[in-house]
């Protein structure tokens, strides 16, 4: 046989695993990042009363596919006195770095691209940080002020926010001891709780700064549609325009996979060492039997017969995936897959709670000024995540001096809020600071203070 | 077969863009394939299992510090910074420091010929899944035998910092007055 066929054939024998399933997210994050969009559609309407998206499908259940089509058909603009080759590049740049990043992430305890690297959530980190530089050079690409403005708001706030992020995972990192994203998740099972509850200040200074990093209101100034035109992306249309789209919302995911991997225990069931607490197992095919018992509720109040054929199919669709999640349970010899499949949907599952939090504070709190969000992230977030740091290092170094766990992580959590009080009220004073100098400069102006 | 695949890849990238990278006329050109050299350079760092350096070239070269070289060079017309400053004698220097690297590269290839067993020395050969965890390695000797260069080095990034805030709120004042 030619050796170099031989050598290919080996290398399609040792990885197909992988292979196979970085197609897999190639192919199947475009279509979860539409129907990401959906459901955030949907949780808007709900939480303003209305009712969103109806037309397309039952409950607009393909819309997503519509607006797909809708970009891949629109005119393909590019501006006279841009630069081609850049203008070209720089969503492909944001895309590919949010796919790539998505390689070393572990879904369950062997759904993994690069499966032994040993640096997995510095390379999860890292690459997607990368998406930035599609964001400044599609900005400078395009030859407009806009965009070029926008880019440099955007830069300036991904760079900032990106320290603070790096910080609260650092915090996680000590608790770990590694770098290895399946040996993070692993010291979670051995300690026994999710590092949420060992370092909760790291992960709400996570959680803001990685708001911040996806653009995602309160933190949207990039894009800010009701105030802007749309920041770096002014001369982006169609397709093009629909990549950085695709980048962001896979951003979204990639900071919610790193969040549930750092903090809230990955593929790990709820209390994964309580065994009185296993009848967990059989979660997920009870929770995808009962939404497909709810969507055959729903058939029958659909107004349109194709609509109640729809819903049918979505019930049946459910009941297939419930029947996928019981069946390895039952049969032996499938007995090697359940810890995948069982580790996947906790994945998911915990990643689907984190963004429906996104979703949750875009709508709930108003947009901060473009100073507001640099104070924020410089003169409270980055000191914070600074002392932080110092902090789970104390409780670390307690315990193993004999300390309780618990009493030497409240001291230090204690300590953590005490200096977030502080820096909060130093600004304070700060504001208050400058709006009296206003008043000085501008007697009786009525704007000022 | 595959590792040669890879390196040869790799390597030719990494050449083809840094000539490109000096030959663009347009810098953002030069500092797009600049990036495509550097992250071609890490590709390398990974084959060679070398799992750390590979991501620290990333998030620094790539992430960090070409970021604001785009930065600088949005910001500053470079058509008119040129006509201000001209620096002439950046040939010779340029053609000075080529020579120097090439005879250092040579010097190189020379020594390890004079080595025994062909080619580069090798210390030691270990199967690449029985290497010693990368980071961890880099850590103990950074912060055991080289603990001292590495403070200094810390010092002087943080003199750099403070410098470059001093100089940032000076000029700020001076309009101000």
């Amino acid at each position: 046989m030619n050796p170099t066929l031989e050598a290919l054939l080996h290398f399609l024998a040792t990885w197909w695993v992988e292979l196979l399933w970085g197609v897999v997210i190639v192919a199947v994050v475009p279509l979860v990042a539409g129907y990401v969009v959906l459901v955030e559609r949907k949780l808007m309407a709900d939480m303003q009363a209305r009712l969103g998206p109806m037309r397309v499908g039952p409950h607009g259940l393909l819309q997503p596919i519509a607006d797909a089509v809708e970009l891949l058909i629109k005119e393909d603009i590019i501006p006279d006195n841009a630069d081609q080759l850049i203008f070209w590049l720089a969503p492909v740049i944001s895309m590919v770095a949010a796919l790539t990043s998505m390689g070393a992430i572990a879904f369950g305890p062997t759904l993994q691209v690069a499966r032994d690297i040993n640096i997995g959530i510095l390379f999860v980190a890292g690459v997607s940080s990368l998406g930035l530089l599609g964001i400044v050079l599609g900005g400078w690409a395009s030859n407009s002020h806009y965009s070029i403005i926008g880019a440099m708001r955007s830069t300036a706030q991904l760079v900032s926010y990106e320290t603070a992020a790096g910080l609260a995972m650092v915090s996680a990192l000590l608790l770990s001891g590694t770098l290895s994203i399946r040996a993070i998740v692993d010291a979670q099972r051995q300690s026994g709780v999710w590092f949420v509850f060992l370092a909760p200040m790291a992960f709400f200074i996570y959680l803001v700064a990685s708001i911040a990093e996806t653009n995602r209101a309160p933190f949207d100034l990039p894009e800010a549609e009701s105030e802007l035109v749309a920041g770096y992306m002014t001369e982006y249309s169609g397709f093009r325009w629909s990549l950085y789209f695709l980048g962001e919302y896979a951003n979204m995911i990639v900071v919610a996979s790193v969040a549930t991997t750092l903090f809230l225990g990955g593929w790990l069931r709820p209390f994964p060492n309580v065994t009185w607490l296993s009848w967990l197992e059989y979660a997920p095919a009870v929770l995808m039997a009962l939404a497909g018992g709810y969507s055959i509720y729903r058939a029958g109040k659909q107004p349109v017969a194709v609509q109640t054929g729809f819903m049918w199919a979505v019930a049946l669709a459910c009941f297939a995936v419930a029947v996928l999640f019981a069946v390895p349970r039952f049969v032996a010899p499938l007995n090697f897959v359940l810890p995948g499949l069982n580790g996947a949907f906790w994945f998911l599952l915990k990643v689907s709670a984190y963004l429906y939090v996104f979703m949750w504070l875009r709508f709930t709190l108003p947009r901060y000024r473009f100073d507001q969000l640099m104070h924020l992230g410089w003169y409270i977030l980055i000191p914070l995540a600074i002392v932080n740091v110092v902090a789970v290092g104390v409780a670390m170094l307690l315990e193993n001096a004999g300390w309780n766990r618990w009493v030497g992580l409240m001291v230090t959590t204690a300590f953590t809020l005490g200096t977030a009080l502080y820096l909060v009220h130093l600004q304070d004073k700060r504001n208050a600071r400058a709006s009296s100098a206003k008043t000085d400069v501008l007697p009786g102006n009525s704007y000022a203070g | 077969m595959l590792d040669s695949v890879l390196f040869y890849f790799f390597g030719g990238v990494a050449v083809l863009s840094a000539v490109l990278m000096v030959t663009r006329r347009n810098a953002m050109h030069s500092a797009v394939f600049l990036i495509t050299t550097l992250m071609a350079t890490a590709g390398i760092f990974l084959q060679l299992r070398a799992e750390f350096l590979f991501i620290a070239q990333i998030i620094l070269y790539v992430g960090g510090i070409m970021v604001l070289f785009i930065f600088v060079i949005m910001l500053v017309r470079l058509d008119v910074a040129l006509h201000h400053v001209r620096f002439r004698m950046q040939k010779m220097v340029a053609v000075l420091v080529a020579l120097a690297l090439g005879f250092e590269v040579l010097a190189i290839l020379y020594a390890a010929r004079r080595l025994p067993g062909q080619g580069l020395f090798i210390s030691e050969i270990t199967p690449p899944d029985k290497l010693p965890p990368n980071s961890e390695e880099l850590a103990k000797s950074l912060f055991s035998a080289y603990l001292l260069p590495f403070e200094i080095a810390s010092v002087l990034l943080l003199v750099a910092m403070v410098g470059a805030v001093v100089m940032a709120k000076s000029k700020k004042g001076a309009e101000e007055q």
